[in-house]
């Protein structure tokens, strides 16, 4: 780096220009250009501490304990969403496929009597086949995937509908498939094997998204198609893959909801939808494709749990809740406008 | 967030017309109800459609696709009229179905409203509901009495955050004045004292630990529960707007270990009556949808055939279904059913 001689000299080459020293701004915004999951991680920490010294309950590791847990079913739906998204898709039936899935876990166990070791993977099958349903009319019939998942959230959510008849299934305890709802003490949290699933969900995307091909891949799609179709990369294929990794994201969160719910439940994550969306752009994913990591939307789903958890034990009204997530929401797409509104 | 996907769901008998109208053939009637993702109005549906194979009715169900979904309502009150139907039964979404409810009476179709009175009560002919105030009353007499004076911690898990459901409002209040406290408003939740005294069985004190939306469903009842329950780990009174709720409460308090705390649920279902004789609820208020549904199409066919027009419960502004207390204790004061006599007139499977 360049270092000038006297401050206040007017910088008179391209070199000088280019080596200026950055302003306080331009420093921020490299760093958080750098690391997209850092803004919603400090939004987590500073409403941690907020709620924390607004109820002592808040930190309790009890306490901390249900937020993750409830955070569970949306952070597992979110590694989903967030494939899609950097693709620079979305997936708004994304919900509704999860709450079939569960169903069907559910009721081939209970009213079929199917065993759950079976109900299980024909949950994930369903998953899967919707989710290639989707895929295949994004890239094959080139249909937006805003068109394609409205649509498909519409079918799906009737099938569900159709399949449940109105019914809630409650499994008997000790089923197989309330497995993820069993605890697992780690020191003083009492998280749940569903938790522990998430985490699973995050550290292997993570994974696959940093350090192969495939991700790096992904990456490129979402940022410019056209490039990476010039640059021989089979893009169509890579975004079908997106949608059916996605797939068993989904699967795992129906999973995880059988779990909580302790059964099938047409009515429960009904919201399911938009909270994963919510979670991921809050998490600092570009809705534009592209850029964002899958942390990102894990803290993004605990900053909506959070907000949810925090607010209750303080006793204010739960309208609040969704007040704040709106402001959070606008607040997320702004700095990702201001991030990429300037190439470093 | 609103879906088109359940829109007319006509039922397998549809075609034979009834537009002539006159004592004899098939009377055509419409039911339209909120939603069909609950079990409670899937009853009704069912009821409505053996009552009208009895009665030689032409029954045509529609349904909105989420609670509060009143364009597909009025979709569906259109299409009576245009049938030629001679009533609808309907559960509203919400006001906005008022003007084509008024089109369909000025067109000569009787509408009759099932579950809740529409607002105002006259945009229908006649009401057939549940007084859901009276149901949450009931259970709220049942926890007070058998708190045998002990302070109640209680915790409110109700329907929505906008709290201007007047379903939501009926029975939180009712189990309110059930349990002897002021709900401190008539339109609107959470505005009684959070610190008081509570005058039903023998009396006490009372702290009120939260009011949360459940949306009537299993996962938020659960969630509701447990912030509940981080906010007040002493709550010893859970009431739940519907069953799902109350399911959703009773996971939680058993995650916590705490599944003595006793949960006050309202619907009736087979299911829920099952959940008090294995004691994961305390009580469950019982209604009978399946009973309005039913009753509907059976006063639609008699007045299309020239039968009197229904009317309403004395006292009560609309026709009331009724409601019963089901729990497994009986207690001094409060009138209730064994689940066992509650299982004869429950519905669902």
């Amino acid at each position: 780096m360049t270092i000038h001689a006297a401050g206040n000299a007017a910088p008179v080459t391209a070199e000088d220009l280019r080596n200026r020293p950055a302003t306080p701004a331009q420093r921020v915004h490299a760093v958080l250009h750098r690391q997209p999951a850092l803004s919603p991680a400090i939004v987590l920490v500073l409403a941690g501490v907020v709620f924390a010294l607004s109820n002592s309950r808040f930190y309790q590791p009890e306490n901390l304990s249900l937020v993750a847990q409830q955070a569970a079913v949306v952070g597992s739906l979110a590694v989903g969403q967030t494939l899609v998204i950097l693709t620079a898709g979305i997936d708004l039936s994304i919900g509704a496929v999860m709450v079939l899935s569960s169903l069907v876990m559910a009721k081939l166990a209970l009213d079929n009597g199917v065993p759950g070791a079976f109900a299980l993977p024909a949950g994930v099958l369903v998953a899967f086949a919707a989710q290639a349903v989707n895929g295949l009319l994004v890239t094959r019939i080139k249909l937006p995937p805003f068109i394609v998942t409205l649509g498909t959230l519409s079918i799906f959510t009737a099938i569900t509908l159709i399949y449940a008849q109105g019914q809630t299934v409650i499994l008997p305890p000790g089923s197989f498939l309330l497995w993820s709802a069993d605890t697992v003490s780690i020191g003083s949290l009492h998280l749940t094997t569903g938790v522990l699933m998430m985490i699973g969900l995050y550290v292997v995307s993570g994974f696959l998204l940093r350090y192969t091909a495939w991700g790096r891949h992904l990456y490129a799609v979402g940022d410019d198609v056209e490039a990476s179709r010039l640059a021989g990369l089979p893009v169509d294929r890579i975004v079908l893959s997106a949608y059916l990794v996605a797939g068993l994201a989904i699967a795992v969160a129906a999973w995880v909801l059988v779990g909580r719910v302790g059964g099938g439940d047409p009515n429960s994550g009904l919201n399911a939808n938009l909270e994963s969306i919510t979670a991921v752009v809050i998490g600092g994913t570009s809705l534009f494709g592209g850029r964002g990591v899958v942390l990102g939307s894990l803290i993004g789903a605990f900053i909506v749990q959070v907000f949810d958890n925090g607010l209750a034990l303080a006793g204010i009204d739960p309208n609040y809740q969704v007040l704040a997530v709106g402001v959070l929401v606008i607040a997320a797409v702004s700095v990702d406008q201001w991030i990429r509104s300037v190439k470093a | 967030m609103a879906v088109v996907a359940t829109a007319g769901f006509a039922t397998a008998c549809s075609s034979s017309g009834s537009a002539s109208g006159g004592g004899t053939g098939s009377v055509g009637v419409a039911l339209i109800l909120k939603t069909l993702t609950n079990p409670y109005f899937v009853a009704m549906e069912k009821d409505a459609k053996a009552e009208a194979a009895k009665d030689d009715v032409t029954l045509t169900v529609a349904a909105g696709t989420t609670d509060g979904d009143t364009q597909t309502q009025i979709t569906a009150i259109d299409n009576a009229i245009a049938r030629g139907d001679k009533g609808i039964l309907i559960t509203t979404n919400g006001d906005a179905v008022n003007a084509a409810l008024k089109q369909a009476e000025s067109a000569g179709l009787f509408v009759i409203a099932l579950d809740t009175a529409p607002s105002p009560p006259s945009v229908a002919d006649i009401t057939y509901a549940t007084d859901n105030t009276a149901a949450g009353r009931l259970d709220g007499q049942y926890a007070a009495a058998s708190l045998k004076g002990e302070t109640a911690v209680i915790a409110m898990l109700d329907l929505y955050n906008n709290q201007v459901v007047s379903v939501d409002i009926d029975r939180d209040h009712g189990f309110l004045e059930g349990m002897g406290i002021d709900p401190g408003s008539t339109t609107e939740n959470a505005q009684e004292a959070k610190n008081g005294d509570y005058t039903g069985g023998s009396g006490g004190t009372y702290t009120i630990a939260c009011h949360q939306p459940t949306q009537g469903a299993v996962d938020g009842g659960r969630t509701a529960m447990e912030n509940c329950l981080s906010a007040n780990p002493g709550i010893n009174v859970v009431y739940a707007i519907n069953e799902p709720a109350a399911e959703g409460a009773y996971a939680a308090l058993k995650a916590a270990g705490k599944t003595d705390i006793p949960i006050y649920a309202i619907d009736g279902s087979c299911a829920g009556l099952k959940l008090v004789a294995s004691g994961e609820f305390a009580s469950d208020a019982v209604q009978y949808p399946g009973k309005m549904a039913g009753l509907g199409v059976d006063s639609i066919a008699k007045l299309a055939r020239g039968g009197s027009k229904p009317s309403v419960t004395n006292g009560l502004s609309f026709y009331n279904t009724g409601t019963a207390l089901v729990a497994n204790t009986p207690l001094a004061g409060v009138t209730s059913e064994t689940p066992a006599q509650g299982s004869s007139a429950c519905w669902g499977s």
